[in-house]
């Protein structure tokens, strides 16, 4: 088995009328519990806040963020485990957040020996 | 656990109303942004941690925590409620004070005034309707779009004009003022009775949605109803009514999904407390001085729902109400209903004469159940042919499948009925 980060980007169906929201809500609900019971959830991970900064360069400049639209902003993480990448990237096909525009980065994380 | 389902449609319409209060009517669209804002934080934690034991609390502390918050920081939320900031600035603790606006009472209150607000009398029913669905019932666009089986692109344009006559009229309705409150009570009853009805006999093809709207009509009129000004009678007559026939909808679709008519109903079905509800309002609406439409309108539901079977229903007394509720709300549909009264008294030669000698029976020509009353009396004497043709128009005019298919089945049973003998019933 490898790790795998699930970064999840956007995804926030705002202006939506309420009950879409529940509906994502709902979805994701049901999504992570069947991770958990495949055993696939290595760490949940929590929610970002949205009101971070981002400091660059030499100058050090604080920026509001390093991407202009919210769809593209990480609003969450999570730590998966799995087979090999392509079972990390058909587990992630689950995931309600395609359905309000949102996109899931899959990442593997490196395997060090300390 | 509490129910879940529609939480957050319920819960979106308590918060506006309650944070419309506090920013000021005219920043309707700022308590629509925290009222995001919460669902925002709830999709992001509910989803690890699961609902919360009491999520309607949640969601209104997560909203009020987010006030606060504006209230605090933000500039042009503090001239919206400079009352407001200066308390927060001054009171040792602000919380309570905060406390307070969001008290059960307070909550209640706050949707009633909204409710007052939307039915301004400078938008047209419709929008009013329209605005009570959308702020406190927390419908989107879509879903009120189907509702109306009206395009999306008009109902937006009628919501924006509708929230730019709220923001106009600077503060909320004031219900504690008598005179204006029974004033603009009348046009309250009506938005209610509009949005229960589109629920009751709208064209919306989806079931779920229609019973929706009705249990909407029905929360909001008891809230009405919580208020010493709002329980009118006439607001009791209006609940009565809601309750009578609310209580014959898990009968009006058969096993099949199939609609069923009154006569056909399995009358077992009705859900009797609803019925005793219903009948208990009705008693209390039977004050004062004014005889309503909706007095006679839940009179008639009262008498459907007292008879067993449909043969017992005394049709005399419904004809009777129907009389007077001409009188004084007369229109096409309420002739109509009394035409099959009549033919149900008198037999339906009589109920056909009623019919054919509605003024202003043009304007029922695109509703589907005028050519199928035809067609039942047509057939009822016995002229099956004459009443295929009618049931046939009607099958034109259906306006969703549900409908379509009841007045296909009456298409054929005219076939069926050919070689019958003429019967007068």
């Amino acid at each position: 088995m490898s790790e795998f980060t699930f970064l999840f980007r956007g995804g926030r169906p705002a202006g939506a009328p309420p009950e879409q929201w529940q509906q994502q809500m709902q979805k994701w609900v049901l999504w992570i519990k069947q991770l958990g019971e495949n055993g696939y959830i290595k760490d949940q991970g929590r929610p970002l806040e949205r009101n971070g900064k981002v400091v660059s360069g030499k100058q050090k400049t604080i920026v509001d963020g390093p991407y202009a639209e919210a769809k593209d902003v990480v609003g969450g993480y999570m730590l998966i485990e799995a087979k090999d990448l392509e079972h990390a990237l058909e587990i992630s096909k689950g995931c309600p957040i395609f359905d309000v525009g949102g996109s899931v980065e899959v990442r593997p994380v490196m395997k060090v020996d300390m | 656990m509490e129910n879940t389902d529609h939480l957050f449609r319920r819960e979106a319409g308590r918060m506006v109303a309650t944070l419309t209060r506090i920013f000021g009517v005219h920043n309707l669209a700022l308590a629509e942004d925290v009222v995001q804002d919460a669902f925002c934080r709830a999709l992001e934690l509910w989803k690890y941690r699961g609902v919360p034991q009491n999520p309607s609390a949640w969601l209104m502390a997560t909203a009020k925590n987010r006030a606060l918050d504006i209230l605090r920081h933000d500039r042009t939320a503090r001239t919206a409620a400079p009352q407001l900031a200066r308390l927060l600035e001054n009171e040792s603790r602000p919380a309570t004070v905060f406390d307070e606006l969001f008290s059960a009472q307070s909550i209640k209150d706050d949707q009633l005034r909204m409710m007052f607000s939307c039915c301004h009398p400078k938008l047209s029913e419709e929008a009013q309707v329209a605005l009570v669905l959308h702020i406190l019932c927390g419908f989107g666009v879509s879903e009120i779009a189907s509702a109306f089986l009206s395009g999306q692109a008009a109902i937006q344009k009628r919501l924006s004009r509708g929230k730019k006559v709220l923001a106009r009229s600077k503060r909320l309705f004031d219900i504690s003022g008598i005179e204006d409150f029974s004033v603009r009570l009348p046009a309250v009853q009506r938005a209610l009775y509009l949005l229960f009805n589109e629920g009751y006999h709208g064209a919306s093809p989806e079931f779920v949605v229609r019973a929706e709207l009705c249990r909407e009509a029905m929360r909001l009129t008891a809230l009405l109803l919580a208020h010493p000004l709002g329980a009118a009678p006439a607001t009791y007559a209006l609940a009565a009514l809601m309750c009578l026939d609310a209580a014959r909808l898990p009968a009006r679709l058969d096993a099949m999904g199939n609609l069923s008519s009154l006569f056909d109903q399995d009358r077992s079905k009705w859900d009797a407390e609803l019925v005793s509800e219903g009948q208990k309002f009705l008693d209390l609406s039977a004050t004062g001085q004014e005889l309503t439409a909706y007095h006679l309108e839940a009179a008639i539901a009262s008498v459907h729902a007292r008879a067993l079977r449909t043969e017992d229903t005394d049709w005399r007394t419904i004809v009777s109400l129907y009389n007077t509720l001409m009188t004084i709300n007369p229109s096409a549909v309420v002739a109509l209903n009394r035409a099959i009264a009549v033919a149900q008294c008198d037999g339906p030669e009589r109920g056909l004469a009623e019919i054919h000698a509605i003024a202003g029976s043009d304007r029922l020509a695109s509703y589907p159940f005028y050519s199928a009353a035809l067609g039942e009396l047509e057939l009822r004497s016995g002229r099956w042919q004459i009443a295929q043709d009618h049931f046939r128009k009607a099958v034109a005019l259906a306006r969703n499948p549900i409908e379509r298919r009841f007045l296909e089945q009456r298409v054929d049973a005219c076939e069926k009925n050919r070689f019958l003998p003429s019967r007068a019933s």
